[in-house]
């Protein structure tokens, strides 16, 4: 199984440049833990002190926001996975 | 601050400053950025007389702008009348109501002129030739129009269901305009991602410090058309939340500036049941915001995932407000009834606003003998589809005083006897 991550501009100075990472998580935590495993400079900026997700950076399994998805959702082969800042619009 | 620096961008969570430069989050947290001000610096230069010997129009507040050191000032966007609003206030029982009537802002009707104003002088700036945004319309048709007065090539995205009129009124300033087949929070998912690989100048998103900046001179024009006084209640429209936490700003730079006497000024926030993230936060007691699909006529507040709706939050219940939500037949009324009471003919958002304030006063949240001011911020000629079918097609009659005549009588109740005026 195969989920693509889209990292946005912001990000990539911790992600040696890399604008997509490739791994194979069974849910966000998992995602979130490839993820800081492979570039520990990002850990920071996709959680807070308490481990959660941080308040203004969304993600988008597909199209969809992940907070729509049912709870615990489980990553399915080829899933696009895309971090975005929260602060726009209005 | 830099000491060469009259303003610019800092974090609001981390507090790192950033200059200026076109971006709207901290690298750091992904907090928003905000301008900060050398508020001491500023109180020097600006007094109450000062400010009312300039022309009435938002550049009167140069000084609380983050604008560059040289901008076009020849559109005279802002200072739209605060009216006193009597008959709806007896409606309400309340003894001092006022509008803040952005529906006549110029040049699009709305107050995302405000907005759009301070954004393009950054655009400029900053150098971008192509200006952009996502809009649910009204910040569509105000970045279109400015657009074109100012030279820049405008390409503008919106959710495809939009009203008509708010379609036409961007389309007929030569911008072009991308309909995305999504609600207004995929549109604006899309627009980040390309203002992170296109140099365009996105007057809400990589500008989005600046154009919030705009909404603040409602704030100020409040209180100076009270006559340099705070008002005890604000009533305002919330989609992203924006609008709100910016003249909640500015009434504090105010009170620093001792231009106006310190008063805690109560914010409630008005949203459509159908898209409601921020009222419901308030009512649970939490900041926290859950993402909703939007699903309301009111599409200019359409936005399920409002960015800066955390502080917006906050903003409401650390003045000791509420928020309230209007359903669609609700927001009707609301329209409805600000027409008939004021003779002030708004948008849906406006209607919101109605409907959730007049909830306000009617559970007592919001005090009959206080000055309260309700932010009416759109045209109701953009969204006359909301209204379709409220009022009967009529026939024609012939044009003879004795149709006339029986006419009156059939048709009119304030029909008086015959004999008439002579």
């Amino acid at each position: 199984m195969s989920v693509t991550v889209a990292i946005p501009t912001a990000l990539r100075r911790h992600t040696e440049g890399l604008d997509r990472f490739d791994c194979s998580p069974r849910d966000l935590n998992a995602l979130l833990d490839a993820l800081s495993s492979r570039f520990p400079d990002l850990k920071p900026h996709l959680r807070d002190e308490q481990g959660k997700v941080r308040r203004f950076l969304n993600i988008y399994v597909n199209d969809e926001d992940i907070r729509f998805l049912e709870k615990d959702y489980r990553f399915k082969d080829g899933d696009e996975v895309t971090l975005v800042p929260s602060i726009a619009g209005g | 601050m830099s000491t060469s620096l009259k303003y610019e961008l800092r974090c609001r969570e981390c507090h790192t400053t950033w200059g200026n430069q076109p971006v709207s989050f901290c690298e750091k947290c992904f907090a928003p950025l905000e301008i900060v001000y050398d508020l001491a610096a500023i109180k020097k230069e600006i007094s109450r007389d000062e400010i009312a010997r300039r022309a009435t129009n938002l550049w009167r507040y140069k000084e609380l702008l983050p604008l560059p050191e040289a901008y076009d000032a020849s559109l005279p966007v802002g200072f739209t009348p605060l009216v006193k609003a009597s008959a709806l206030g007896e409606t309400f029982r309340s003894k001092s109501l006022y509008l803040k009537n952005d529906s006549v802002c110029f040049p699009t009707l709305s107050f995302k002129d405000r907005v759009v104003a301070v954004a393009l002088t950054q655009a400029r700036n900053f150098g971008f030739e192509v200006v952009s945004c996502s809009s649910t319309g009204n910040l569509a048709n105000a970045v279109a129009a400015q657009a074109a007065r100012g030279g820049f090539k405008a390409c503008v995205f919106i959710p495809a269901d939009l009203e008509p009129a708010k379609v036409l009124g961007t389309e007929i300033y030569g911008a072009k305009i991308v309909r995305i087949a999504g609600n207004y929070d995929h549109v604006n998912r899309l627009c980040s991602q390309i203002a992170d690989k296109h140099r365009w100048g996105f007057v809400n998103v990589n500008l989005r410090p600046y154009y919030a900046e705009g909404s603040k001179t409602v704030g100020y024009e409040i209180a100076e058309q009270l006559g340099w006084r705070l008002p005890d209640n604000v009533v305002v429209p919330m989609a992203g939340g924006s609008l709100i936490t910016k003249i909640h700003k500015a009434f504090k730079e105010l009170i620093a500036l001792g231009l106006v006497e310190e008063k805690n000024v109560k914010f409630f926030g008005a949203q459509a049941t159908g898209c409601s993230p921020i009222s419901l936060a308030v009512k649970a007691g939490r900041s926290e915001i859950e993402p909703q699909k939007p699903a309301t006529i009111a599409r200019s507040l359409a936005i399920g995932n409002p960015a800066d709706g955390y502080y917006a939050t906050r903003t409401i219940v650390s003045s000791g407000g509420w928020a309230e939500d209007a359903s669609d037949p609700e927001i009707v009324e609301g329209i409805a009834l600000l027409a008939e009471s004021e003779g002030v003919f708004t948008e849906t958002a406006g209607g919101v606003t109605v409907a959730s304030a007049r909830k306000l006063f009617a559970q007592g949240r919001i005090a009959p003998e206080e000055t309260t001011v309700l932010c009416i911020t759109g045209n109701g000629l953009k969204t006359t589809d909301a209204l379709a079918g409220r009022f009967e097609a009529f026939e024609p009659i012939p044009p003879k005083l004795a149709a006339f005549e029986e006419y009156l009588e059939r048709e009119l109740e304030f029909a008086q006897p015959a004999g008439g005026a002579r």
